[in-house]
C-alpha cells in the first residue's frame, strides 16, 4: 500500500512545482548586472537570480549544488561569456539536465557575443596567465554595451514567451530612452577625467577606460589572474614614483591590501568602483552603478561636481 | 602585413655591418648608431601594429555595415555594434570542433618507515587498485582528457590514464562516457564506462583529491574507486533545494564486484544527493547511496596467493561536504570539510589460500574518514585528515587468515600542505601516521599535479 502511495504522491509534488514555477518567466543571470537588465526589460514578468554577487570573482565560482538548482529551473541563461563563466557555466549545464539552456537554444543568451570586445589575445600561452582569447568579458563597465545586449535579451524573451512579446519590447523602449540620456550625463559629468592615467588590479575596466578615456598605465597582476607579487609591486612602485598615476582602481572583490600598500607608498588614491549591480551602497541598480562609479572616479580623482 | 616585412628587409641589411662592428672593435659611433636603429625599429614596429589594428577595425567595422544600416534610425554605438550575425564562440577557441584535451601530469617522491612491499592491513586485504603506492621517485598516473559535445544531444569524455609499472607503461580505460543533453524533465542517462557516483569521492579524479592518497574507506571497500561499464539515469528536482535521485548498473569486472555476474548486469546502485547554501558563505552537499555488488571468484590480498569470495558485496555511504568562503569568494581564504561513512555487508563463501573453504560467511565492516582543508591566503592550503577501519564482529572463522584483523582497528592521520601557483599546478608534501598495518609506520610524499590544455572546472 504504502509503495503504490509514495510515487503518487511525488508526482504530486512535481506536477504542484512545476506548475508554481510558471508563474514567471526563470532568468538565471551569471552576474548581478544581467539580473538588473532583466528586470528593468520585463519587470514582474520575469523571476531573475544571480549565480554570483559584487563580492565574488566572477571567474572563481564553483558549481554548486544551489547553482545546479537554481539553473534546473530556469528558462533563460545570461551571462558575460567571452570565457570569464569557463570554469563553471559548462559544468553547471551539464549538470542541471536543463535542455532549455543548451547552447543554441533561445533560452542560451551570451552578452559579450552582441557587443565588440576588446583585448582579444593573438597568441595564447598559459606562461602569460589567464589569458582571454576571445577577447577581454568585463563588457559591463561600459553602458553603452547594455543597448545591444538589452535588445537580443528582449528578442530572445519575446521568443521564449511570446505572449507578453508587447510588454518586454515596451520595456525595452523606454530603457533605451531613458539610458541613452543617463549615458549623455554620465559623459558630460566625466568629461574632465578624460586622458587621466589610472593602475588596475586586473583587466577589469577596459571597456570603462575606452569609455571614459582613462589611460592604464600598469596592473597589479603582473599577468592576468596570478595574483601580484612583492616583486612586482616593488618594480610598480618604483615605475609610479617615477611618473605618477592618477588613480588605481580596483573592484570590491579584488584583495584589498596590495592595492592599499601601493596607495599608501605612492600617496595615489585608491578607488574600489562597484563594478557590477551591488558593489556599492550607491549602486543597487544599473543606473546607480554608473552614478556611483563616475562619484568615485571623480572623487578620488579630486574632481568632484558635488556641491 | 607587407609594411612590416619591407622594414625588416631594411632592417637586416644593415646587419652584417653590426656583426662586423662586434666584432672589430666597440666604436661608440657604431654603438650609437646601433641604439638609434634599435628605438627606431621599436617605433615603427609600435606604428605599424597601430596602423595593423586600426585596419582590422575598419574592415570589420565595414562588415558590419548592413548590421548598421538595419537599426540606421537608432542611435550607432562604435564600441558597442552588434556584430552581423550573432556567433556564440562561447565553447571557447581551443575545443571548437576537434575535442578539447587536457593532459594532468603527476609524480612523487615518497618515503616510508617500513617496506611498503610488508604492508597489508588485517582484515582487509586489497583488492582492485588499492595499496601502497612505491617509494622513491615515481611516476604517478598521467591522465589524458578529451571532452566534447558529439551533437546537440550528446557530451562524450574520455579519461585514459598511463602508468608507469616495474619498466613498463601501462594503459587504462578510466572513464570513456556520454551524457544525454537533451532529455526532458530534468532527467539525464549516462552510459559507457565510467566512475559510480555512489558516494563523495568514488567519481573524483585522483587530481582532484585534496590529498596525495585516497581515504582508507575507499581503498578497502570500493578498490580505491568503483568504476566500470554501465547505464545511469538521474533526475534533478525542480526544487530549491537541490536534490538529484539515481539509478545505476554496471557490468560487474571489477572490485568489489567480479566475473560478469547477472550475465553481465552484476552491479545496481541508487544514490540521492542534497545541497544548498546557508547565506552567503555557507554551502553544503550531503548524499547517501547504495552499491550492490555480485562477485564470482574475485581476488583480493596477496596477488600470488589471493583469498577468492563469492557472493553479494552491498556497501552503504553516507556522505557530507561542507565548504565556507567569506561572501562565498574562494579566491582568497575557504574551507572546506568532508566527511564519509561506509558500511559494508559480504554474505558468501571464501576460498583461502591454504585450500580453506569457508562457505556462507558473513562479513561485515565499516570505515570513516572526515578531513577539513583550508586556503588561509592566496595558492597555500592546509589539510587534516583522519581515517579508519572496523570489522563488525570479525567472524572466528577467518582466524589466522588475512581476514583475521587480530583485534586491531586500522587507523590513520594525515597532514598536508600545498601550493598552487596558478589553479593550473600543485605542489604538495603530506605526512602519514600510518596505524593500519602490524607495525606503525611514518610516511612522506611530496608530489606534483599539473594540468595542461584545456581543463574544464571541478564538481563540488
Amino acid at each position: 500500500m504504502k509503495s503504490k502511495f509514495m510515487p503518487k504522491l511525488l508526482i504530486m509534488a512535481v506536477v504542484l512545482l512545476a506548475a508554481n514555477s510558471h508563474a514567471a518567466l526563470r532568468v538565471f543571470a551569471c552576474e548581478p548586472e544581467w539580473k538588473a537588465l532583466a528586470e528593468v526589460i520585463a519587470g514582474s514578468h520575469v523571476k531573475a537570480v544571480s549565480a554570483t554577487n559584487a563580492l565574488q570573482d566572477p571567474h572563481y565560482v564553483q558549481a554548486r549544488p544551489s547553482l545546479i538548482a537554481s539553473t534546473r529551473k530556469a528558462d533563460l541563461l545570461i551571462c558575460s561569456g567571452a570565457d570569464l563563466e569557463v570554469g563553471w557555466l559548462p559544468l553547471l549545464l551539464r549538470k542541471a539536465n536543463n535542455r532549455k539552456l543548451q547552447p543554441g537554444s533561445p533560452g542560451f543568451l551570451i552578452a559579450s557575443d552582441f557587443v565588440t570586445r576588446l583585448d582579444k589575445a593573438t597568441s595564447l600561452d598559459r606562461s602569460r596567465g589567464d589569458q582571454h582569447a576571445l577577447g577581454n568579458p568585463h563588457i559591463q563597465t561600459d553602458p553603452r554595451n547594455f543597448i545591444p545586449v538589452a535588445r537580443e535579451l528582449t528578442r530572445r524573451l519575446a521568443q521564449i514567451d511570446p505572449d507578453n512579446a508587447q510588454g518586454y519590447q515596451q520595456g525595452l523602449s523606454a530603457f533605451e530612452a531613458q539610458w541613452n540620456e543617463a549615458i549623455a550625463q554620465w559623459e558630460q559629468r566625466a568629461d574632465p577625467l578624460r586622458g587621466k592615467t589610472v593602475v588596475l588590479y586586473h583587466q577589469s575596466w577596459v571597456y570603462l577606460d575606452s569609455w571614459l578615456g582613462l589611460v592604464e598605465v600598469a596592473t597589479l597582476e603582473n599577468k592576468p589572474g596570478v595574483p601580484p607579487s612583492g616583486a612586482h609591486l616593488n618594480s610598480l612602485l618604483a615605475q609610479l614614483k617615477e611618473n605618477p598615476a592618477a588613480l588605481i582602481i580596483r573592484t570590491p572583490y579584488q584583495n584589498p591590501k596590495p592595492a592599499e600598500w601601493l596607495s599608501k607608498q605612492t600617496g595615489i588614491p585608491q578607488a574600489v568602483l562597484p563594478f557590477t549591480v551591488g558593489g556599492s551602497a550607491e549602486a543597487h541598480d544599473l543606473y546607480g552603478l554608473f552614478d556611483s562609479t563616475i562619484n568615485i572616479l571623480l572623487e578620488k580623482a579630486g574632481l568632484s561636481d558635488e556641491p | 602585413m607587407k609594411y612590416r616585412l619591407a622594414l625588416w628587409l631594411f632592417v637586416l641589411s644593415f646587419l652584417p655591418t653590426l656583426a662586423s662592428a662586434d666584432t672589430a672593435s666597440a666604436d661608440p659611433d657604431l654603438q650609437a648608431i646601433r641604439a638609434e636603429l634599435d628605438a627606431m625599429k621599436a617605433q615603427y614596429e609600435l606604428r605599424i601594429g597601430r596602423l595593423e589594428q586600426r585596419l582590422e577595425a575598419a574592415e570589420q567595422e565595414l562588415a558590419q555595415q548592413p548590421a548598421h544600416s538595419e537599426l540606421s534610425s537608432q542611435p550607432v554605438y562604435a564600441v558597442a555594434a552588434p556584430p552581423a550575425e550573432a556567433r556564440s564562440d562561447y565553447a571557447s577557441a581551443s575545443s571548437q570542433y576537434n575535442p578539447a584535451i587536457g593532459v594532468i601530469l603527476n609524480g612523487a617522491a615518497r618515503a616510508y618507515s617500513n617496506d611498503p612491499e610488508d604492508h597489508s592491513i588485517p582484515g582487509f586485504p586489497a583488492g582492485g587498485e588499492s595499496g601502497l603506492a612505491d617509494e622513491g621517485l615515481t611516476l604517478g598516473e598521467s591522465e589524458f582528457v578529451f571532452t566534447s559535445n558529439v551533437d546537440d544531444w550528446f557530451y562524450g569524455q574520455v579519461t585514459m590514464a598511463v602508468e608507469a609499472e616495474d619498466g613498463d607503461f601501462e594503459t587504462s580505460l578510466e572513464e570513456a562516457f556520454l551524457d544525454t543533453l537533451n532529455m526532458p524533465g530534468g532527467t539525464a542517462l549516462r552510459f559507457g564506462r565510467f566512475y559510480s557516483s555512489v558516494g563523495y569521492l568514488n567519481n573524483k579524479h585522483l587530481h582532484t583529491w585534496a590529498f596525495a592518497d585516497q581515504a582508507l574507506p575507499y581503498s578497502a571497500f570500493m578498490g580505491g574507486q568503483y568504476g566500470d561499464d554501465g547505464l545511469q539515469a538521474r533526475w534533478l528536482a525542480p526544487t530549491d533545494l537541490y536534490l538529484e535521485l539515481g539509478a545505476e548498473v554496471f557490468r560487474g569486472s571489477n572490485y568489489p564486484a567480479a566475473g560478469d555476474a547477472d550475465n553481465g548486469f552484476g552491479t545496481k546502485a541508487v544514490f540521492a544527493k542534497f545541497g544548498g547554501d546557508v547565506g552567503m558563505s555557507n554551502s553544503w552537499a550531503a548524499g547517501v547511496s547504495w552499491l550492490g555488488a555480485k562477485a564470482k571468484d574475485r581476488d583480493s590480498g596477496d596477488e600470488d596467493a589471493p583469498i577468492e569470495f563469492s557472493g553479494d558485496s552491498d556497501t552503504y555511504i553516507a556522505d557530507l561536504v561542507w565548504k565556507w568562503a567569506p561572501n562565498g569568494n574562494i579566491r582568497d581564504r575557504n574551507l572546506i570539510f568532508q566527511a564519509e561513512y561506509m558500511w559494508r555487508e559480504e554474505n558468501g563463501d571464501y576460498l583461502l589460500p591454504d585450500g580453506q573453504f569457508l562457505p556462507s560467511i558473513d562479513n561485515d565492516a565499516s570505515g570513516w574518514y572526515a578531513q577539513l582543508i583550508y586556503q588561509w591566503q592566496p595558492r597555500w592550503r592546509v589539510g587534516l585528515r583522519m581515517d579508519g577501519l572496523q570489522l563488525d564482529d570479525g567472524d572466528r572463522a577467518f582466524a589466522g587468515s588475512e581476514l583475521d584483523d587480530l583485534g586491531d582497528d586500522p587507523r590513520r592521520y594525515s597532514l598536508m600542505f600545498d601550493y598552487s601557483h596558478s589553479e593550473f599546478s600543485r605542489i604538495r608534501v603530506q605526512y602519514n601516521r600510518d596505524e593500519t598495518g602490524l607495525r606503525n609506520s611514518d610516511q612522506i610524499t611530496v608530489q606534483y599535479i599539473m594540468s595542461i590544455g584545456a581543463h574544464g572546472g571541478h564538481e563540488f
